[in-house]
């Protein structure tokens, strides 16, 4: 009988209501990695995040890595270029200064594309991190 | 400005600051976030320690 009660009781809760913070953090966080934390005051862990994230990502460039741009083509293009749009005012900057279109001529270099589209996924984590704090799933 | 890592140091460089996103993002508090962050760091570089090891013995 109890267990039915609450069982009713969990079925009227209304959904989570979508908050602007729950809009705003994740889109803020992808334009700038680690600032959908700080947003919500988050200090320390949006930092690191930031320093995390944009140093993985600067390190690729001048490793002269390989940036991706929206492609059709082979899968593993179109996947690289999915990584690299995660890191967002990051990937939006350098494809505007034209860097990271040289072609890669040594090992480093395709460790600093490696480097750029992992910094990107990372970032989409922290995202996904930054909404589930404005809902109230994480602390 | 160009950067030459060596093989090991972009490993170390790559395990860093991965574990830090991973331990911030995949944990609730901060003792945890800390111990996690350790966890996979020492998995990364233990991995890559491993991996040369086998390498080296392949190798041979």
């Amino acid at each position: 009988m109890a267990n039915q009660t609450t069982a009713k009781s969990k079925a009227a809760e209304p959904a989570q209501p979508i908050g602007t913070m729950s809009v705003i953090a994740p889109a803020l966080g992808w334009l700038i990695p680690g600032a959908g934390h700080m947003i919500q005051k988050r200090w320390i862990r949006g930092v690191l995040l930031l320093v995390s994230i944009g140093t993985l990502f600067v390190l690729g460039l001048m490793m002269q890595g390989h940036i991706y741009k929206a492609n059709g083509g082979d899968i593993l293009d179109i996947l690289g270029f999915i990584g690299d749009l995660g890191a967002g005012g990051l990937y939006i900057t350098t494809l505007t200064m034209n860097w990271g279109q040289g072609a890669i001529a040594f090992a480093i270099a395709d460790y600093g594309t490696k480097f750029m589209i992992v910094a990107g996924l990372l970032n989409f984590i922290a995202v996904a991190d930054a909404y589930h704090i404005a809902i109230g799933k994480k602390q | 400005m160009t950067v030459h890592l060596t093989h090991f140091s972009a490993a170390f460089v790559f395990a860093l600051f991965a574990s830090i996103v991973f331990g911030i993002t995949h944990r609730e508090t901060t003792r945890d976030m800390v111990r996690y962050g350790l966890y996979c760091f020492a998995m990364f570089m233990g991995g890559v320690l491993l991996a040369g090891w086998a390498m080296w013995l392949i190798r041979r």
